[in-house]
């Protein structure tokens, strides 16, 4: 049985829970723990990539689940691609992180230029002939999108990424864990680590696979803990499979969960624990709240000691904690953190009585003839009414203010209600920014549309914020 | 609906909705003076691009109008 250093996955997964108990079920394929213990996807390679700087660029999530647990510990580094990481990217990423091996699912791995190593990763196990032994504290590089059209590329290890859930405690048990992000993205990757660590399983999700089909696949294998931005969820509470799984525990991550996606969620699912966490890829996990209302308490404001620090400077929340990253790979990088350690999130939250939310990025804003507008604040103002599934709050240029407030709109039902009442559903829509908004917040212009765009983050895409 | 007609209504319309009293209108209408703000203009603007398909100021040598009959005047020769 392969033996491993004492922290790397592959050992602590193993003393999480009984391995043959537990799998990580993919779209198209599955794998037990237990087999991973005499069995290797990568071919029974994994002495060729002792210490090498690893790009895992797999098309299957499974594929890359199982090249994690099997390198860290053994590679130097893992650089984590992205499915959308464009072809155009992929020289500055092997040359910033300076790989020298490439692990990849793909029947006939093209050579990538100037990376010596190609080991293919497979779902079906060869033998695994190698130790699972490494002196390594592996680096894992997560790709985050940079302002500059350069991913940035974030440093972490094992230790960082599962600080916050080694303190999670009951969160953390055994279960079938399952998520709508790709592991291969911070949201996802907390998921899957969560799984392994706290001795569960694990149901991954498959781009090439409808909501509704894997909804109904995370329902048949019994999905306990799932989690996903708010537009996941809400494209999720759009399709009838949503009640095909009976979580215990729902998790929101990536954008602002407001009043009313914790809401419609609660009514969904009455039994789950239903929790809002703040995380970024560089700031690490940050928060969960728990009690159902958006924002989060002031009282997690400047506390000192613990694991995270929070504090609200010039508006937006940085975060001091050992879950942080610990730096931007490459060269003249910008600083992760200043110089106490902070990470500044570009998040930026209001108080309001004795809870924080959190009103937009800072980088967001809208500029109406020099009144600021935050997307999200007017995003919850129209999700709150009942008719409304999500929507979307862009600029739109305008010669008089330079900006001007539009909204797109996604009703319930996805199309058009077809009782003729939408220019009715308009009409309050509007009502209700007016009362609730100042003047240059409520959108001039209202469209419904039938769908809004999802980026691969899970994230609502704000091209022209 | 011609130009004039258009603008004249996005004016009626915009006033009501937010809300502004607009002053009687006339060709020599100082526009400041119309009862609408900038954005309230903003607005009848972004309307009438919507409603026309053009919008005359977003040219760089894009002059802006002084009375409403000006303003006028610009979508009118815009259409041309």
């Amino acid at each position: 049985m392969p033996a491993a250093d004492e922290g790397a996955l592959w050992t602590s997964l193993s003393a999480a829970g009984r391995l043959p108990d537990r799998a990580l079920w993919g779209a198209e394929a599955s794998v037990t723990l237990g087999d991973l213990v005499h069995g290797s996807s990568l071919a029974g390679r994994l002495d060729e990539l002792r210490g090498r700087s690893v790009l895992i660029a797999t098309t299957d999530q499974l594929t890359a689940a199982l090249a994690l647990i099997e390198l860290d510990g053994v590679a130097r580094r893992l650089v984590l691609c992205p499915p959308d990481l464009p072809v155009d990217d992929l020289p500055f990423v092997v040359a910033t992180a300076e790989i020298d091996a490439l692990v990849s699912d793909r029947p006939a791995p093209a050579a990538l230029p100037g990376v010596p190593l190609a080991v293919p990763c497979r779902a079906s196990l060869a033998p695994a002939t190698c130790e699972r032994t490494g002196r390594h504290p592996t680096e894992w590089i997560l790709l985050t999108s940079g302002t500059s059209g350069r991913p940035k590329m974030v440093v972490h290890q094992l230790v960082s990424l599962a600080g916050a859930i080694r303190s999670a405690g009951p969160l953390s048990r055994a279960g079938a864990w399952s998520t709508f992000y790709d592991i291969r993205r911070y949201g996802g990757l907390q998921i899957f680590l969560r799984a392994l660590l706290g001795g569960g399983s694990m149901v991954l999700s498959s781009a090439r696979e409808s909501t509704s089909d894997f909804l109904t696949r995370a329902g048949a294998h019994g999905v306990t803990h799932i989690s996903g931005t708010p537009s996941h969820w809400r494209r999720a509470l759009m399709s009838p499979s949503a009640r095909r799984i009976a979580p215990q525990y729902v998790r929101l991550s990536g954008e602002i969960a407001d009043q009313s996606i914790l809401d419609h969620l609660r009514a969904c699912y009455p039994g789950a624990g239903i929790a809002h966490a703040f995380a970024s890829t560089e700031a690490g996990v940050a928060f969960d709240v728990g009690d159902g209302l958006a924002g989060f308490p002031a009282s997690l404001i400047d506390r000192r000691g613990g694991d995270v620090e929070m504090k609200i400077e010039e508006g937006s929340l940085r975060i001091r904690s050992t879950r942080t990253a610990a730096r931007y790979l490459g060269d003249h990088q910008p600083a992760l953190a200043d110089r106490d350690g902070f990470v500044d999130t570009g998040d930026v939250v209001e108080r309001r009585g004795d809870r924080y939310h959190f009103v937009g990025r800072r980088g967001g804003i809208i500029n109406v003839g020099g009144l600021k507008v935050h997307p999200e604040e007017v995003e919850a103002v129209i999700n709150g009414h009942p008719h409304v599934r999500m929507s979307r709050v862009r600029t739109r240029k305008n010669p008089i203010t330079g900006a001007l407030v539009v909204a797109d709109v996604v009703l319930n039902g996805g199309g058009e209600p077809a009782d003729g009442r939408v220019a009715e559903i308009e009409r309050e829509i509007l009502r209700r920014c007016r009362e609730a908004l100042p003047r240059h917040k409520v959108p001039t212009v209202l469209n419904v549309v039938s769908v809004l765009p999802m980026a691969e983050s899970g994230k609502l895409v704000r091209r022209d914020a | 609906m011609s130009v004039k007609v258009e603008i004249v209504t996005q004016f009626e319309e915009v006033a009501k909705q937010q809300e502004k009293t607009l002053a009687p209108l006339s060709d020599e209408l100082v526009l400041l003076d119309s009862g609408l703000d900038s954005l309230c203009l903003a607005i009848v603007v972004a309307r009438l691009e919507d409603k026309l398909g053009i919008d005359p100021f977003t040219a760089d040598d894009a002059e802006f109008p002084v009375t409403l009959g000006d303003f006028i005047r610009v979508y009118e020769d815009a259409r041309r």
